[in-house]
């Protein structure tokens, strides 16, 4: 369950990413997949070490994302939102008729590789980029887009540049989630990849909050943690957890975690101002 | 052969059209997107499939029970998860109707069960040989049903005091509510007839697949929305276009390239089309809102 958690703060920060530019993408299934498959072919077929296999995994939805991301930064709002959801569908139905990756049958036979350090380590280092762009001149780009994308090009702002950054980053982040649970299932199929998972990541952020990356941590805490919480319910479990996601977003429509709830626990506790710079 | 597979099409169109109908009435007077829509197709088939196995196959009164359920759940989702969020962040209704969306599907799935449910045989079921189409008094119902429906909302939305107030909330909000229209109400009803066109259309489903399981509300959503996009977004008429194109566009695909790129071909159409045509195939400009 820590794996499976540790994956899932990678794929909420993945999300992350495009959306502290204002980008919502639903195709984040389609990244992972891309980086599950490829990840997964490296080291079944070929036995590259996982290390370079989960490199070229990632980088690959990177490339991929940043081909999706070229067109797809004349679109915005709605129009973007359906336009990943449509990628994501696609990726899915390629790996469907993929023969040498199993198409529908699935894919198996690479080695378990996603231990609990690994995933930890890994989770870490993405957290810790997100912390370092949010408080760096991209980041403070992102953030200028994200509230008027207008005024962030009169001030100078490279919007089209940023776009593309904050999408192939959420791509290849993606791409690395993907990796990960390929090597901790040991089994992937396509089905895995659609629709379903692409909204996992959106839930996380916008249950924890969309204002900071560490509503995206939390998000994807509770909603990992949660569903465990809820096993004495039986088959009520996944009502209870959607009714959960209703209520919380009812009662907060802003997330768990905004920019208040931070300032304040700053206040409470100053040592902990400079962790949460941004 | 090619007539047939067009007729196919035009069936599998006109159901497609009815869920986007849905959508785009939301997405016109909200500006939101609704993602628990295809959920309340789900619910109509069921209920359609139930009031059929109790009334001996009765489909007219089955459709009519669904939308009339369907009408109402929609109203509930409204209330729920639409209402407590205006003036929010505009991705938080995509939020609380996936939680929506969520709910029901699992309370469908505990209560009906997980495998896949088909109408009761009783439906008496004719083939008329139209020279050399074939057409089963099944799909002649669905298609009429379907037909019926869409110019119902179109003299709805055209000719009706109603729908004119619906027309212009989607226009601007705030102006049409400086007029006197009460935005609160249009939204309301919105919802009941998006909904109960989505009922239709499950029941619809239900009849023509003779298939229904909690789950099949997904697949149809998404196609729901792409077929919104293809008519542009906020758009009626684009709206009815879209399903047909989609529709025919699919079964054709099916019939002479691989039945299992079905579903790449409508996501394959949206991808060109947002690049080409974003405000749609009607589209005159593009929505405001984005």
């Amino acid at each position: 369950m820590l794996i499976q958690l540790g994956i899932n703060l990678i794929l909420a920060l993945s999300l992350y990413f495009p959306l502290s530019a204002g980008q919502l993408s639903l195709g984040q299934g389609g990244f992972m997949a891309i980086g599950a498959y490829v990840a997964s072919w490296l080291t079944a077929v070929l036995g590259w070490p996982w290390p370079v296999a989960f490199a070229v995994g990632a980088a690959a939805a990177g490339a991929v994302g940043a081909l999706v991301g070229l067109p797809a930064l004349r679109v915005r709002g709605i129009y973007l939102v359906l336009m990943t959801m449509a990628f994501g569908e696609i990726v899915r139905v390629f790996f469907l008729n993929f023969a040498p990756t199993g198409a529908a049958q699935g894919f198996r036979g690479m080695p378990f590789v996603t231990s609990l350090p690994v995933v930890a380590g890994l989770a870490a280092a993405v957290a810790v980029l997100a912390a370092r762009t949010a408080a760096s001149r991209m980041g403070r780009a992102f953030a200028a887009i994200n509230r008027d994308e207008l005024a962030a090009e009169v001030v100078g702002i490279d919007v089209t540049g940023a776009k593309l950054v904050s999408f192939t980053v959420g791509a290849v982040v993606a791409g690395l989630a993907g990796a990960l649970w390929a090597h901790y299932v040991q089994f992937i199929e396509p089905e895995e990849f659609g629709f379903a998972r692409s909204v996992m990541p959106f839930t996380f952020v916008v249950v924890g909050g969309i204002e900071t990356f560490w509503g995206a941590l939390v998000g994807a805490a509770v909603l990992t943690v949660l569903p465990e919480w809820l096993r004495f319910l039986k088959e009520w479990r996944l009502a209870l957890y959607g009714l959960a996601m209703l209520a919380v977003m009812i009662v907060r429509p802003q997330g768990l975690i905004d920019h208040r709830l931070l300032a304040a626990m700053r206040r409470w506790r100053p040592g902990h101002a400079k962790e949460v710079a941004r | 052969m090619l007539l047939q597979q067009v007729v196919n099409g035009v069936m599998l169109g006109a159901v497609y059209a009815l869920i986007a109908i849905g959508y785009t009435l939301i997405f016109g007077v909200l500006g939101m997107l609704h993602l628990a829509h295809g959920e309340v197709f789900m619910v109509g088939a069921f209920v359609g499939l139930v009031v059929a196995g109790r009334f001996g196959g009765n489909i007219v009164l089955a459709l009519a029970a669904a939308m009339l359920a369907t009408g109402l759940l929609g109203l509930v989702v409204e209330r729920v998860a639409f209402r407590p969020l205006r003036g929010a962040h505009h991705l938080a209704p995509l939020a609380t109707t996936i939680g929506a969306g969520i709910a029901l599907q699992e309370t469908a799935r505990w209560y009906f069960g997980p495998e896949q449910k088909g109408f009761p045989s009783t439906i008496a079921l004719t083939l008329w040989e139209l020279g050399p189409l074939r057409v089963s008094s099944v799909q002649a119902f669905i298609l009429v049903a379907a037909l019926v429906l869409m110019g119902g909302v179109h003299l709805f939305l055209a000719r009706t005091r109603a729908g004119r107030a619906v027309r212009a909330t989607a226009e601007d909000p705030t102006v049409a509510g400086l007029l006197g229209v009460n935005v609160t109400a249009v939204v309301v009803l919105v919802f009941f007839v998006a909904s109960a066109l989505a009922g239709a259309a499950g029941v619809l489903v239900g009849l023509a697949y003779n298939s229904v399981h909690p789950f099949i509300g997904v697949q149809m959503g998404i196609k729901g929305l792409v077929v919104m996009l293809l008519g542009g977004l906020g758009n009626v008429p684009g709206a009815m276009l879209g399903g047909l194109v989609l529709g025919v566009l699919e079964v054709l695909g099916v019939a002479y390239f691989a039945s299992s790129y079905r579903d790449a071909f409508a996501f394959g159409a949206v991808m060109v089309m947002l690049m080409l045509r974003p405000e749609g195939l009607l589209g005159l400009r593009l929505p405001r809102r984005d």
